[in-house]
C-alpha cells in the first residue's frame, strides 16, 4: 500500500512528498493557505503560497510575509508534486488545494460553499481519489434557502425599520460575509454604514475588482434622520459596546448559518437571525463530495465524527482528522463563538 | 393558523416590549373571538396535555426522511428542542391550510387524542405537510405541550385590558381559569375575558383565585435596612414557610385550592378541603400548605410525597398531615380586599379565625421586633425552626399582581444556603438557548475521609445555574478537553474541578446513591483554588442533616 499523500502532523496537514503544509496551526517552513480567515491563515511561517485574489487580505491579516501567489487552475511543480488551486466559493481568494503525485489526486477543500453568491468565484468540484472536506454544518438540520430568499428577508427588515425611523444593525463577519451582504442590499432604502473593522476589507475587495455599493463611516453621516434610515454592518464583537450607543433606537440582527437554530439567536438577545452562511449546508456537503467522485473522504472540522459515520454508512471510506480549524476565531463560523457573545 | 404563525414570528423576531405589545394589539383587534381565545390560552402560558407520545414524533421523521435514527438523535442533541429538530428535518412545504387557529385546533390537532396510536404518525404528517417551516415548528410545540414565546402573561393581560378598556387586575383574574390544563378555550371564554365590568360580574362567581402576589429577594444588608426600609416596626414580618403557596377559595358552598402555578390541587389535600364546612362563602385566603407534625413544620421533601403519589392512602394522610398557614385574606363576604392595607386585612383574618378556630388552619404569626437587628436574630433561628427565613411586608401595602411594585412590595429575606465543595464528574448539554453548551452538571463528594486510601467519588447533586456566561464557556471548553466517555447525552469527565455548591434543604433519601437529597442545589462559586482532594466528604454533608 502506498503512503498517504497528506498526513496529519502536530503542526497541521502535511504533504510528505512535497514537504509543505496546508493551513498549518504552527509555524512551518512552507504553508499553502486556502483562505485568509484566522483559523486557516496564521503567522510565523517562512514561506506562504495562496491564490492571487487572496494576496491583499493576507498581507492585511498577516503583515509582511513572504508570499507567492498563483491563479486558479495554474499548476506549479514542487519536488515532483503538482499543486494547483481551485475556487472554493467561501471568501475572496478562497481555494481548494489539488495535489497530484504519482498518478494519485488529493484535494483539500478548506472552507467552501456550493451556492454561487455572485461576488466570489463559484465552487468548482474537482475529480480526485481522496477529498479532505470541512463539515462545519454537517448535520441535516442545516438546510439553506436560496440567497435571493434571504436577500428579500434582509431588505424587508431594513425597509420596515427605516419606515419606523429605527437604525438597522446587522452583525456579520468582517471578511467575506460583510461584502456578500453589501452586494445584496437595496441601496434605495437608505445609506449603508460600515464599522471600522469592516471598511478596510471592503476597500481590498474593491481594489480587487469586486463592485460594492457605497459605504460610509458612521462619522460621515451627521444628519440624524439619515442615520435612522441607515443599515449598519458591524462585526459581532461590536455588539454591546459603546460604539452602538450613538444609534439610539435600533433593531439588530445577525447573519450566519448558526441562526438556523432558534436557541443560538436567543442566547445573543438579538431581534433577528438571517440564515446566511459561507459554508455548505448538509445537502451541499453531500453533493460536493459526490461530484469529486472520490472514494475516500477525510473530514476535518465541524461535526466531523457524525458526518464521517454517515458517509461510511453511505458506502464511502471516511475518516476524520482532528484539526484546529474552526476553533476560537472571531472571524470564522465556529459554534463556540456563536453560542456566547464576549 | 396563518395569522397565528405570523403573530408568533413577530413576537419571536423582536426583543422590544413595545413592538410585542403592538403585534398583540393588531392580532387581537382582527382575530375572531374563538381564535383569540386559543391565542390567549397559548400566549398566557396554557399548554394542552401532550397530544401524542414522543415516540410518535420520532416515527414521523422515519416516515418522511431517510435519515438513520442515530443521526436524528445527534441533530436533536445539537438543537436542544424536539419540536424544532423535527421542523428542521421534515421536507419543506408551503403554507397550504386556510384553517384559522381555532379551526386548526378543533379539526386537526385535538382529534389526535382519539386517533389510535398506530395511525397518529401518518395523520400528523399529513397535517404538517399543510404548514410552512415556522408553522410546523409552532404546531409541533403545541403538540408537545411546550409552546412558549417571549411574552409574559402580564404583557398579554395588558394588551387585552387596553383593548377592552377594563382594569388589568380584572383581566388577570379572569385569565386564570382560561389557561387551565384541561380547559378547551372557547369564543365565549374570550368574550367573558374582555367583557365590560358591571355589578354582576366584578367579583368572580366561580372558583377562580386571584393572581398571586410574589415576593422579591431583599437586596440590602441588615446595616442598610434602616435607610432603605425605614423603621422595622412599619413592616409586618413573618416566617417564610417552606411549603406550597396556595389560595383557598370558598364560594357558593364549594371550595377550591389553587397552587401558585395556578393548578387546582383541591383533591390532593382532602383535610384542607374539609374546611368547606367551616369557611363562609365569599372568602379567599392566601397562605402556605405545610406538613406539620410534632408541633413544627416538616421538610418540603415530605410534602412532595403528597404531591407525587398517585393515590392518597389513609396511611399517607396520617403520616404526612398537611395544614394551611394563612397569612392573608383577599376576599371576605364576597368583597375584593386587595386594595385594603395589609394591616386591615390582617385584622380581619385574625378576628375571624380567633373567633372561629378551624382544624388544620393556622395563622402565620407576626414577629414583633423593635429593630432590624432583632429581626436578623429571628432570621438566625430559621434553620432550627424549619423555615426558609423571613418575609417582610409593609403594613400599609396593598395586594399586587405577580411581582409588581406599585402598590407595595413583599421582601423575602432568606437564610444563607448550606454550602459544600464538590467535584464535577458528569456534564450534559443544556436545552433551548443553551443547547450548544455543557450547562447541566453532576457533582460528587468523597465517600471516605482524606486519610483513607481507596476512597471514591459519589454523585450527590445535579446543578444547572450559577455560573456567568464567561465561566460557562470556560467550563464548556474544559469539559471538551477532559471527556473520558460519552453515554447518550451524558459526558463522563476526568475529575479535575471543584465547585462550591449551595442548597436550601437536606433530607435522607432512599432514591439517591448518596442516601441524601438536597433542595435547590446550585453552583455558588468555581473553586479554582482547590484540588479535588480538598473537596468535601459525604460525612460532611451528613452533618447538615437535622438531628
Amino acid at each position: 500500500m502506498r503512503a498517504d499523500i497528506i498526513e496529519l502532523r502536530p503542526e497541521g496537514l502535511y504533504c510528505t512528498a512535497g514537504d509543505f503544509y496546508i493551513d498549518p496551526w504552527q509555524p512551518v517552513p512552507m504553508a499553502i493557505i486556502t483562505h485568509a480567515h484566522s483559523d486557516h491563515a496564521r503567522r510565523g511561517c517562512e514561506k506562504y503560497l495562496s491564490n492571487t485574489l487572496a494576496k491583499n487580505v493576507l498581507y492585511k491579516r498577516l503583515g509582511n510575509i513572504t508570499l507567492q501567489t498563483i491563479d486558479y487552475g495554474e499548476i506549479i511543480r514542487h519536488r515532483g508534486v503538482r499543486v494547483s488551486l481551485y475556487p472554493a466559493g467561501h471568501i475572496l481568494g478562497s481555494a481548494q488545494v489539488k495535489i497530484e503525485y504519482r498518478g494519485e489526486t488529493w484535494v483539500v477543500s478548506g472552507d467552501y460553499k456550493v451556492e454561487n453568491d455572485n461576488i466570489h468565484q463559484s465552487f468548482e468540484p474537482i475529480q480526485c481519489d481522496t477529498f479532505i472536506t470541512e463539515s462545519t454544518f454537517g448535520l441535516p438540520i442545516y438546510r439553506w434557502q436560496p440567497q435571493s430568499v434571504i436577500q428579500a428577508q434582509i431588505n424587508n427588515w431594513w425597509k420596515d425599520n427605516a419606515s419606523q425611523n429605527r437604525t438597522s444593525i446587522l452583525f456579520c463577519y468582517a471578511l467575506g460575509k460583510a461584502q456578500r451582504l453589501l452586494s445584496l442590499l437595496d441601496c434605495s432604502i437608505g445609506p449603508i454604514v460600515a464599522h471600522g473593522a469592516i471598511e478596510p476589507i471592503n476597500q481590498i475587495y474593491r481594489e480587487t475588482g469586486v463592485a460594492l455599493p457605497q459605504t460610509y463611516m458612521v462619522t460621515q453621516i451627521t444628519d440624524k434622520v439619515a442615520l435612522e434610515k441607515a443599515l449598519v454592518l458591524a462585526p459581532p464583537s461590536a455588539s454591546r459596546t459603546t460604539w452602538l450607543k450613538r444609534f439610539g433606537h435600533f433593531s439588530d440582527a445577525f447573519a450566519s448559518g448558526w441562526m438556523q437554530i432558534r436557541g443560538r439567536r436567543r442566547i445573543k438577545s438579538i431581534d433577528r437571525g438571517f440564515v446566511l452562511s459561507d459554508h455548505a449546508d448538509w445537502a451541499g456537503l453531500l453533493s460536493a463530495i459526490r461530484e469529486t467522485n472520490a472514494d475516500r473522504i477525510i473530514v476535518t472540522h465541524g461535526y466531523s465524527e457524525i458526518f464521517a459515520r454517515y458517509l461510511n454508512e453511505q458506502g464511502f471510506d471516511a475518516q476524520t482528522f482532528s484539526t484546529k480549524f474552526g476553533e476560537n476565531h472571531e472571524n470564522d463560523d465556529s459554534p463556540l463563538d456563536h453560542s456566547i457573545e464576549t | 393558523m396563518r395569522a397565528f404563525v405570523e403573530l408568533y414570528m413577530q413576537l419571536d423576531s423582536t426583543t422590544s416590549i413595545l413592538a410585542k405589545e403592538r403585534a398583540l394589539r393588531i392580532y387581537f383587534s382582527t382575530a375572531s373571538p374563538a381564535d383569540s381565545a386559543w391565542a390567549t390560552y397559548f400566549l398566557a402560558g396554557g399548554n394542552p396535555k401532550r397530544l401524542v407520545k414522543t415516540s410518535i414524533l420520532r416515527k414521523l421523521v422515519n416516515l418522511s426522511t431517510t435519515l438513520p435514527s442515530w443521526l436524528f438523535e445527534e441533530s436533536y442533541e445539537s438543537v436542544g428542542d424536539l419540536a424544532e429538530t423535527i421542523a428542521l428535518l421534515l421536507p419543506l412545504t408551503p403554507m397550504g391550510t386556510t384553517d384559522s387557529l381555532h379551526e386548526w385546533m378543533k379539526n386537526s390537532l385535538l382529534p389526535l387524542r382519539v386517533i389510535p396510536s398506530e395511525h397518529q404518525a401518518e395523520y400528523l404528517l399529513s397535517l404538517l405537510q399543510k404548514l410552512d417551516s415556522t408553522g410546523k415548528f409552532v404546531c409541533l410545540k403545541i403538540i408537545t405541550g411546550s409552546f412558549r414565546v417571549g411574552v409574559s402573561r402580564l404583557t398579554v393581560i395588558k394588551a387585552l385590558a387596553d383593548l377592552a378598556e377594563i382594569d388589568e387586575k380584572i383581566v388577570a383574574q379572569r385569565i386564570v381559569g382560561l389557561v387551565g390544563i384541561n380547559h378547551i378555550p372557547t369564543a365565549n371564554d374570550f368574550l367573558t375575558l374582555i367583557q365590560p365590568i358591571d355589578a354582576t360580574n366584578n367579583i368572580n362567581q366561580t372558583g377562580l383565585p386571584f393572581p398571586f402576589f410574589l415576593a422579591h429577594t431583599i437586596p440590602y444588608d441588615v446595616s442598610e435596612m434602616p435607610e432603605q426600609l425605614g423603621l422595622s416596626q412599619d413592616w409586618i414580618t413573618e416566617w417564610k414557610w417552606d411549603g406550597i403557596r396556595a389560595q383557598i377559595v370558598k364560594r357558593g358552598g364549594e371550595i377550591w385550592i389553587w397552587s401558585r402555578g395556578e393548578e387546582l390541587i383541591t383533591e390532593r389535600f382532602p383535610e384542607i378541603a374539609n374546611m368547606r364546612e367551616h369557611l363562609p362563602d365569599g372568602a379567599v385566603l392566601d397562605g402556605e400548605l405545610v406538613v406539620w407534625s410534632n408541633d413544627k413544620p416538616q421538610s418540603f421533601a415530605m410534602l412532595q410525597q403528597r404531591i407525587g403519589r398517585l393515590k392518597l392512602t389513609s396511611k399517607l394522610l396520617k403520616e404526612v398531615p398537611v395544614i394551611f398557614i394563612a397569612y392573608d385574606i383577599l376576599e371576605w363576604q364576597g368583597l375584593d380586599l386587595r386594595q385594603e392595607t395589609l394591616l386591615k386585612r390582617k385584622d380581619l383574618l385574625n378576628g375571624f379565625i380567633n373567633a372561629n378556630p378551624i382544624p388544620g388552619l393556622k395563622i402565620s404569626p407576626i414577629l414583633f421586633a423593635d429593630s432590624w437587628q432583632k429581626l436578623s436574630e429571628y432570621r438566625g433561628e430559621s434553620r432550627q425552626r424549619g423555615v426558609e427565613g423571613l418575609i417582610l411586608k409593609h403594613k400599609f401595602s396593598q395586594y399586587g399582581i405577580g411581582r409588581t411594585k406599585e402598590v407595595g412590595i413583599w421582601w423575602k429575606w432568606k437564610i444563607d444556603p448550606f454550602t459544600i465543595d464538590a467535584v464535577l464528574i458528569y456534564a450534559q448539554r443544556g436545552h433551548g438557548r443553551r443547547a450548544s453548551l455543557y450547562t447541566d452538571f453532576t457533582f460528587a463528594l468523597w465517600d471516605k475521609p482524606k486519610s483513607e486510601p481507596d476512597r471514591k467519588l459519589l454523585p450527590f447533586a445535579k446543578a444547572y445555574s450559577g455560573l456567568t456566561d464567561a465561566e460557562l464557556r470556560e467550563a464548556d471548553q474544559l469539559i471538551r478537553k477532559s471527556t473520558l466517555e460519552r453515554f447518550g447525552p451524558v459526558t463522563t469527565l476526568e475529575p479535575t474541578q471543584v465547585f462550591e455548591i449551595g442548597f436550601e434543604g437536606i433530607a435522607r433519601s432512599k432514591r439517591h446513591k448518596s442516601g441524601i437529597s438536597v433542595r435547590f442545589p446550585r453552583i455558588l462559586r468555581w473553586r479554582k483554588d482547590k484540588s479535588i482532594y480538598e473537596a468535601n466528604t459525604l460525612m460532611d454533608l451528613q452533618s447538615f442533616l437535622p438531628h
